[in-house]
């Protein structure tokens, strides 16, 4: 129990994709302009990776090594196949506002980096753990930019219109604001750990 | 008589030149533009400019506090810096727009690559980017000289870009208005007088070489002569291009700075061309109405590369000597 919990906060803490291990860039740029997409992509994203790392730890005994990336990729697609149907059923405006980027989950560098690096070599409890942390680290590293981004970006939170003293920094709402957010962020977060650690 | 023999490495040649120096002789060489725009806009402009050099001065002094590193705002160049960016703003600017541009000129776009001779981008140029990018309308709502109320005024570029104006006498301006700053425009730009006095100061006392400025200056406005009128070739206006926009400021104070530009003086002069073709091609077509300081921030990325292929003869090798001993080294 005090593994799967181990393999559970590492993906939040200290191997957090987004602030730790840096990958799975190019979704958190494009949709962290307000929290609502956020937290959309987030869930999806940590949908696709729980099922697809449970599945590819369920036949990872019978993957062929060379081909083992296809496989991996096969399955990671019908998990968002998945995804996109429902969003689409159920939450079309979401759908729309976060559009090319629920296909791209399958080539989301973390879910395969995931199912490389854990999931193929554990088994199925540790690797759901395990994908779950990394879902919810991206989910928390995309609710910290997002709301950043759009309090001081577009002066709103979740949509709502902040009662705002301060004019809105249109940059933030816009792609170089997100790499300026995403950086300070990186590099205060390292600059903390730095002082911890020393 | 041993402290009379003094033994040290190269170089041995000495000059009590210093970056306070140098500093305080180009913050001399902006005085006039500064002490004109004050004339010309009224007190607000002196706030604009005193907000901005504070808001830099005190952002430096604080990371290089947090950084445990000596602090060192009194050589000047957080000041500079300060005063550069105020140049490029609105002289009625809010007060917090200057703050929050000299907090970000120096903390993201000097401290964080290092500190002063380790920035990429020219600090100031790259606050002005940001807030042009945060606050569009803030940044483009300029002042009309000598308007007690504040009405604002597009300028020139501005209207020619819009097509309300296709010359000067649509305007109600002459080159004269142009030259000593009676025109709409940010808070240093306005004033070529000034900003050549400067110049010349700064040639005079050897700051700057001229190979910046003035290919910077000729390429822009030959630009502007070909390209610059949409009835065809050659029927741009030369020195509207010349003396409307940041042009004569950029290229006299922001494309020379030492730190973002080129070492040699070949090198300048590819840097200044560049710079200049660059803003042509941004007046012409670009979003924008004026071109310089993206063209400057563009240009010092290139900075490298350029420093890279310009290289200087080594001393005593001849051409020849030097192109074949490049070929043998080549695999």
């Amino acid at each position: 129990m005090k593994r799967l919990w181990l393999e559970f906060i590492k993906g939040i803490g200290s191997e957090n994709p987004i602030f730790f291990v840096v990958l799975g860039l190019c979704p958190t740029l494009a949709v962290s302009t307000n929290m609502t997409n956020a937290i959309g992509m987030g869930l999806a994203a940590t949908f696709v990776l729980v099922c697809s790392n449970a599945i590819i730890a369920l036949v990872r005994l019978w993957i062929p090594d060379k081909i083992r990336i296809p496989c991996y990729i096969v399955i990671i697609a019908t998990f968002v196949s998945v995804v996109e149907m429902v969003l689409k059923a159920y939450a079309p405006a979401l759908d729309r506002a976060l559009g090319i980027f629920v296909p791209l989950i399958v080539v989301n560098c973390i879910i395969l980096g995931r199912a490389e690096a854990f999931a193929s070599k554990n088994p199925v409890l540790p690797s759901i753990a395990d994908g779950l942390g990394m879902g919810c680290g991206f989910l928390v590293a995309l609710l910290v930019i997002s709301f950043v981004r759009e309090t001081l970006g577009s002066g709103k939170l979740m949509g709502l219109t902040l009662s705002r003293p301060f004019e809105p920094a249109l940059i933030l709402s816009l792609a170089p604001g997100a790499l300026l957010v995403m950086g300070l962020l990186i590099g205060g977060i390292r600059w903390l750990r730095s002082l911890r650690s020393s | 008589m041993a402290d009379k023999y003094f033994v040290s490495a190269a170089p041995h040649f000495r000059k009590d030149e210093s970056v306070g120096k140098i500093m305080g002789t180009v913050n001399a060489a902006l005085a006039p533009a500064a002490l004109i725009s004050v004339y010309i806009f009224g007190w607000c402009s002196l706030g604009v400019l005193l907000v901005a050099i504070l808001s830099a001065v005190i952002t430096e002094a604080l990371i290089q506090r947090c950084r445990r590193q000596p602090v060192t705002v009194s050589d000047g160049s957080a000041f500079m810096t300060g005063m550069l960016l105020a140049f490029n703003l609105p002289a009625n600017a809010p007060l917090w727009l200057p703050a929050v541009g000299g907090v970000f000129a120096i903390a993201i776009g000097k401290q964080a690559f290092g500190g002063l001779g380790r920035n990429i981008f020219n600090p100031a140029l790259a606050g002005r980017a940001f807030l042009m990018a945060a606050w569009p309308q803030r940044m483009t709502a300029f002042m009309r000289p000598f308007s007690v109320d504040a009405v604002t005024q597009a300028t020139p570029l501005m209207l020619l870009k819009e097509g309300k104006a296709s010359g000067l006498a649509d305007m109600g301006l002459d080159y004269f208005d142009l030259f000593m700053g009676f025109r709409g425009g940010s808070l240093g730009e306005v004033c070529g007088l000034a900003l050549v006095l400067g110049g010349v100061y700064l040639l005079w006392r050897r700051i700057i070489s001229w190979h910046t400025p003035v290919s910077f200056i000729l390429a822009a406005g030959a630009f502007g002569w070909i390209f610059g009128s949409p009835d065809g070739f050659f029927k741009g206006d030369f020195l509207f291009q010349i003396l409307s926009g940041g042009l004569l400021l950029g290229a006299i104070f922001m494309a020379t700075d030492y730190v973002t530009s080129p070492i040699t003086n070949k090198g300048q002069l590819v840097f200044g061309t560049c710079c200049g073709l660059l803003t042509g091609v941004i007046r012409r077509w670009g979003g924008y109405p004026e071109g310089v300081c993206y063209a400057i921030l563009i240009m010092n990325a290139a900075v490298p590369l350029i420093d890279r292929f310009v290289k200087p003869r080594r001393y005593g090798v001849t051409r020849q000597e030097r192109n074949s001993g490049l070929a043998r080294r080549a695999p």
